[in-house]
């Protein structure tokens, strides 16, 4: 034990050096620099000049930027709450003792090894229509952002299928038991009992469900640009336009800035009801 | 009893046969002549076989100026994806391994950091790094893209190497520490060598992601280095002319294969990813 005791202490430090640089720099201070940008007149490059709040104004009074936000609401509704349900369905099926199981959850779990814009591209080409479908939605303006909730629902249910069929697997035997000799029906134990108890399953699946829309970009660029015209516009498409198309990094990061509140808004509440359980 | 067993049957296979469609449409697409696209149903079997479409979209097809084929795009996302699976994952095993077992002062608060920092809209942090690596003279380059992965895959690899090495019983580590080991050869003599299963998840987990991704790349790999995903959508959407469906199938299975293949040889481990980087995440 005749070692030196101070580089044993350092050397934990140093090698946390590349964790500490992306968490302060890339990330917070990254951050803190869009939300300082926000409040310039910056177009191609970063000024200084402050204009207060004129730039979240002039984002507000855009009819893309309120489209997109429209857009990515019932988008992310849609998806979210199609992801569930047939994420729940598919896993409560494969649950009853089915054979071929291991072939079934490969079939439903492949679409999430897939990219967005491999997904988008497949649906754009299946859905161009006069093609496979008797509908033409996705050069249709009020039903574009509907075809985009398909593609990407086929892409993600399956992660839904996969946590929940997990958490399926952890529900005391005993409790089935018990509602057999009570003679009550299975969907009544699923709806009343055994969803209840997967529901921190739940919650985290709804919080990754959601990251993904915030984050919703490269599917809408591959399957429709944006377009019909702008009919498909998302958020996170407009800041991108306006921060390497269009050199106007004041409202982008604006943009950026309002995106980033409903994510708190997830997290907050989140983190502070896992902390609470932990600390139990 | 017995129509309730036809029912769950039933709905499963219907299910199945719908996940499986765009597959299927992809492969069939990919082996027709455009003659019969136009012709035929988008369903229909190819009456006659044609792998001149994966030819082209191998080796001919125009991805923006050039027109060599997504094989470019290939190599780009091979040279992107390699460092970027190799040296995030290592640092991912350090700093799980530090926060396990060396629990530095103020350590866990810039863990908590990392994590919330995987959830932010990456619109949020492109310009500044975009301004940050031109700084640094590496805009555009392998070393920039392969740097911007390293800080976006952090905290998931973190994550799954925090949680593996908090599963190590504490006493290893101590009897290692009296036995005189420091940082760096408990490290690698007594934890990397008993982390082959989380080693794998996490390649398979970063390989995807890397491979899979459209915007870092379409930023920050620069015109040398596009990643197959960004040459795909190029070939697919910007290019003008007539539609060459069945090229434009043949390149998106190319583009998908390897994950896919990824998927399909490593299933379990794959499942075993997404549940350890979702139970805490």
């Amino acid at each position: 034990m005749a070692r030196p005791r101070r580089p044993a202490r350092l050397t934990p430090f140093a090698a946390l050096l590349p964790m500490a640089l992306t968490a302060i720099v890339a990330y917070i201070g990254c951050a803190l620099w869009t939300l300082r940008v926000s409040f310039t007149s910056s177009r191609t490059f970063a000024s200084s000049q402050y204009v207060g709040l004129a730039q979240y104004e002039r984002l507000f009074d855009n009819e893309r930027w309120v489209l997109s936000l429209h857009n990515l609401a019932l988008y992310g509704v849609l998806f979210i709450a199609a992801c569930l349900v047939i994420g729940c369905l598919l896993a409560i099926f494969i649950d009853q003792n089915v054979t071929g199981e291991g072939v079934l959850r490969t079939i439903f779990l492949y679409p999430y090894a897939m990219s967005f814009v491999a997904t988008g591209l497949v649906w754009q080409w299946m859905l161009t229509p006069g093609q496979g479908f008797p509908f033409d939605w996705i050069v249709d303006q009020d039903m574009v952002i509907y075809t985009v909730v398909i593609a990407t629902v086929w892409q993600a249910a399956g992660l839904v299928m996969a946590m929940v069929l997990a958490g399926l697997r952890g529900v005391d035997p005993d409790l089935w038991k018990a509602a057999r000799l009570d003679g009550i029906p299975a969907w009544r134990v699923y709806v009343s009992i055994v969803l209840p108890l997967l529901a921190p399953t739940l919650a985290t699946v709804t919080l990754l469900l959601s990251t993904t829309v915030v984050k919703l970009f490269d599917a809408v660029v591959a399957m429709t640009q944006g377009g019909p015209g702008t009919a498909s516009e998302v958020p996170a498409k407009f800041i991108m336009d306006h921060l390497f198309l269009r050199s106007n990094i004041g409202l982008a990061s604006a943009g950026a800035m309002v995106m980033l509140a409903p994510v708190l808004a997830m997290l907050v509440p989140y983190a502070y009801a896992r902390s609470r359980r932990v600390n139990r | 009893m017995k129509v309730a067993r036809v029912g769950i049957y039933a709905f499963l296979f219907s299910a199945a046969l719908c996940f499986l469609l765009p597959l299927y449409v992809m492969l069939v697409t990919s082996v027709k002549s455009m003659d019969e696209i136009r012709q035929g149903s988008l369903f229909a079997l190819p009456l006659a076989l044609t792998f001149e479409p994966w030819r082209q979209a191998w080796s001919a097809v125009c991805t923006g100026a050039a027109c060599e084929g997504v094989r470019a795009g290939f190599w780009n996302s091979v040279a992107i994806a390699i460092p970027s699976t190799i040296i995030p994952i290592l640092l991912g095993a350090v700093n799980g391994y530090a926060l396990s077992f060396w629990k530095p002062r103020g350590a866990n608060v810039l863990f908590a950091v990392l994590l919330a920092g995987a959830f932010i809209p990456l619109q949020v942090m492109i310009y500044p790094l975009v301004r940050l690596l031109a700084a640094g003279g590496i805009f555009g380059s392998l070393p920039g893209i392969v740097l911007v992965h390293t800080i976006f895959g952090m905290p998931l690899l973190t994550l799954l190497f925090r949680n593996y090495y908090a599963g190590v019983p504490h006493e290893l580590f101590q009897a290692a520490r009296i036995d005189g080991g420091g940082f760096w050869r408990i490290f690698l003599q007594v934890m990397l060598p008993m982390s082959t299963p989380i080693l794998v998840v996490a390649a398979i987990m970063q390989l995807t992601g890397v491979w899979n991704d459209y915007i870092l790349g379409l930023v920050f790999a620069g015109r040398e280095h596009l990643p197959m995903t960004v040459q795909l959508n190029n070939v697919i959407n910007t290019t003008t002319g007539t539609r060459l469906y069945n090229v434009n199938m043949a390149a998106t299975i190319l583009t998908a294969l390897v994950p896919l293949a990824l998927y399909f040889l490593s299933g379990r481990w794959f499942v075993r990813g997404i549940a350890a980087g979702a139970v805490k995440g």
